[in-house]
């Protein structure tokens, strides 16, 4: 396989699971907001954008304003915008249109048709009454492609790499959505109970569609440390940073059992997932949780760039 | 206007009989509601939108992709035609292979005073590069599009020979699979030849052009300029249909006396390259210093025997349209046979008595420019208004070696599924030739290429063009 497919599928991946976790945090900030006035929704409309690190771009372009229609058209469709939903599917569709040979023919025409329903369905500013149906096409589209992707292609270096990307992206984009929220988080884990935060809780298990797992998991009881420990330690929820880490780890050792041996990353990995093995939330939170969830961003851009070193995947 | 002269419909003969060789799907058609029909039109077009078949414009709306529009009514030939068909068409490819060898090699056909020197040595097509060059398997042309016209019973010409880089074929493959989609009954009522195994045929004919130091499994690759040329589409078509992988420039360098990939266990070398990318821009060492779609030393490699490049380098000059009004007397020099597949009368501007018969009779002809394709920069006498001939002329006085002229034909005709129901449109054929040291290999069908607007004699698609599903019958 040539690098530089590598390189298109984890980045076809990369795009894909970025747009629709973008859809998602655009979701529920959404909710957030509807049960807010007019200056907290802004607020929770900024922290949105915060979240996806577009804070600058935005206000370059729109000042401080932070108005719900214009921050979610700004991170759909906006041309300003090289990082709206729109863009990162055609990234997505580029990146798989370049590497067409690596792809079953079913994963290519469900990605080319996400890009042209999404296209089509993002033509316009989306309105407050569409705004539901939108992002429900763009997790929809999303997921079409996860399904044909798991139903045809063969489980080989095309398919470990774009899982890689896959990943990469979903753990990087939990524990941002984790670190801006942490705040919240934190000054709570002595008293439990107001109902400003608990709406800020499920919002955040609502951003990476955690919600309901989490109820069954504990009961309806909604407390900070568990949710912490569900998002990040959790190895049975799909959007876990532990789940993301253990997903890496396969995929690399499909890739070391297919090329015959190991490399960097491998190395990289290794530590990583024996920390998360090693940590209990409590530890997590003595040596403070931003702190925890930085080092894991930084440990996971390090395992990233040396498989993109590892594997050629630049000239 | 259209004073267009009556001309051979393929479909019906003058009384309005339908021909032996449509006799099986006319009856079919007979069956079929012109509602459903348009359905399937409409559902044809968005499949091919979701397969993602599409060519990208050069020019206005840059980078837009469009479709090229597809009739359903199928252009039919019929096995007794076929087979004359294959016979003239490798004789033509054998003649082709053998001229490129000449000109590269001893010249002789220069020597016995057949075609002229000059258009040998001032065409920009000629590589002196690959003078001497022993090229392996001695194949120049691995892949050929000879592009026939109709204009009666038996009377096919060539209009072009393809031998640079034709393209084309995803969509003789594409538009059966549309076609066995849409309807698949009519395929159990009609015996169509298969095309489908054309990838596989295209594997095996490239693999056979390996070099020697090549391993019992040559690698294959497609080269391509990337996912903005026009053509890219049928780029990783082929490479995928073909299990080769699609190489850019970019992920080609040589290493140890070999043209390697950068694959992700590292460079891996490469022993056959389907190159999608002009000669100009394969080797910035040995042509254009500024290309970046090629392979910075190719040509050194290629000349050490460490490479097959299909086509070879070099072939273009045989596209040339004042070569090709050379063709008869080529095709007899080289295989002491008289041509099967007749040429279209061409006049050579450079000619002086050619340049003023052309000029008195502009109003008539049809003028190219000896090194043009793609239906750009031609004068089509009987549809041009009079300051469009005159502008012409001026052009054609000022350069004549540059254009050629030809009468323009009564180019044969095929129904398509137009609103009001089957209307006669013109149409040519491009059947897809294999090349190797094993043999000839031509796939039976081609692409059919078809002038939508009424009376229209261009095909091509940048100019409009559409195609259709071209079979041919089992015997």
């Amino acid at each position: 396989m040539l690098g530089r497919t590598a390189n298109g599928a984890y980045w076809m991946a990369r795009y894909l699971e970025r747009a629709e976790n973008t859809a998602r945090l655009i979701e529920a900030g959404f909710r957030m907001a509807l049960t807010r006035d007019a200056s907290m929704a802004q607020e929770e409309w900024k922290s949105v954008i915060t979240t996806l690190g577009q804070a600058k771009a935005y206000e370059a372009a729109y000042g401080p304003d932070y108005a719900g229609e214009r921050v979610w058209n700004y991170l759909l469709r906006d041309k300003a915008n090289p990082g709206s939903v729109l863009a990162q599917i055609e990234a997505a569709r580029t990146n798989a249109r370049s590497v067409r040979t690596a792809l079953t023919r079913e994963v290519w025409e469900a990605i080319n048709e996400a890009w042209m329903v999404l296209k089509d369905a993002l033509a316009r500013p989306v309105r407050e009454g569409a705004l539901g149906q939108v992002l429900a096409a763009i997790r929809r589209q999303a997921t079409q492609v996860r399904g044909t992707f798991d139903g045809t292609m063969l489980r080989n270096e095309n398919y470990n790499f774009t899982r890689i990307g896959t990943f990469v992206e979903r753990g990087d984009s939990t524990a941002r959505i984790l670190d801006v929220k942490y705040y919240v988080l934190l000054p709570s884990l002595a008293w439990v109970g107001s109902s400003l935060d608990n709406v800020q809780w499920e919002s955040v298990l609502r951003s990476v569609a955690g919600e309901r797992a989490y109820r069954w998991l504990n009961a309806g009881s909604i407390d900070p440390k568990g949710i912490a420990e569900f998002l990040l330690l959790d190895q049975r929820f799909p959007r876990s940073l532990h789940f993301c880490v253990d997903k890496l780890r396969s995929n690399l050792f499909g890739l070391a059992h297919e090329y015959g041996h190991e490399t960097e990353a491998h190395e990289l990995l290794r530590a990583l997932g024996t920390q998360f093995h090693h940590t209990s939330i409590e530890q997590v939170f003595e040596s403070g949780l931003h702190e925890f969830i930085q080092a894991f961003i930084k440990a996971n851009q390090q395992v990233a760039q040396a498989i993109e070193r590892d594997y050629r995947f630049y000239a | 206007m259209n004073h267009s002269p009556p001309c051979f419909d393929e479909m019906f003969a003058e009384d309005g009989s339908v021909r032996p060789a449509y006799a099986g799907y006319r009856e079919w058609l007979h069956g079929q509601d012109a509602a459903s029909l348009r359905r399937k039109g409409i559902e044809a077009e968005s499949f091919f939108r979701k397969t993602g078949i599409t060519f990208n414009v050069y020019g206005d709306n840059a980078g837009e992709e469009r479709l090229i529009p597809f009739d359903m009514v199928p252009r039919i030939i019929s096995a007794h035609e076929w087979r004359r068909l294959v016979k003239g068409i490798e004789q033509r490819v054998t003649a082709l292979n053998a001229f490129l060898h000449d000109i590269y090699h001893r010249q002789e056909i220069v020597r016995a005073g057949r075609v002229p020197q000059r258009l040998i040595a001032d065409n920009a097509a000629f590589l002196p590069q690959m003078l001497g060059m022993a090229v392996p398997g001695g194949v120049y042309t691995h892949i050929v599009g000879i592009d026939l016209v109709r204009t009666g019973p038996d009377e096919f010409m060539v209009l072009e020979d393809n031998a640079r880089t034709p393209s084309g074929v995803s969509y003789m493959l594409e538009n059966r699979e549309t076609m066995m989609a849409m309807f698949p009954e009519l395929f159990t009522k009609v015996k169509v030849r298969p095309v489908s195994d054309y990838p596989r045929r295209l594997a095996k004919s490239l693999a056979a052009c390996a070099p020697a130091c090549a391993g019992e499994r040559p690698v294959v690759a497609v080269l391509t300029p990337g996912i903005y040329n026009s053509a890219y589409f049928e780029h990783a078509f082929l490479a995928d249909q073909m299990g080769a992988e699609l190489v850019e420039g970019s992920d080609l360098r040589v290493v140890d006396g070999r043209v390697a990939m950068r694959t992700t266990q590292g460079y891996q070398p490469i022993d056959v390259l389907y190159r999608r990318v002009d000669d100009d821009y394969l080797d910035p060492l040995s042509f254009n210093p500024a290309s970046q779609l090629g392979v910075p030393g190719i040509m050194d490699i290629y000349r050490a025997g460490g490479i097959t490049i299909a086509n070879a380098p070099g072939t273009g000059i045989a596209d040339d349209k004042a070569i090709y009004s050379f063709m008869p007397e080529i095709v007899e020099f080289y295989t002491g046979e008289r041509p099967i597949l007749a040429n279209v009368p061409t006049w050579r501007c450079a000619e002086k008595d050619s340049l003023a018969y052309v000029l008195e009779h502009l109003a008539e002809l049809v003028v190219k420019e000896v090194h043009g394709s793609g239906g750009y920069g031609m004068l089509i006498g009987p549809t041009s208004s009079k300051k469009e001939i005159a502008d012409f002329a001026q052009k054609l006085r000022a350069k004549p070696d540059n254009y050629i002229a030809q009468p323009t034909l009564a180019l044969s005709t095929v129904p398509i599924f137009a609103k009001s129901g089957l209307t006669p449109r013109h149409v040519d054929l491009r059947p897809f030739v294999l090349v190797s040291p094993k043999g000839i290999d031509i796939t039976p069908g081609g692409l059919t290429r078809v002038a939508l607007k009424q009376g229209s004699l261009v095909v091509n698609s940048s100019q409009g063009g559409g195609t259709k599903d071209s079979w041919v019958l089992e015997d």
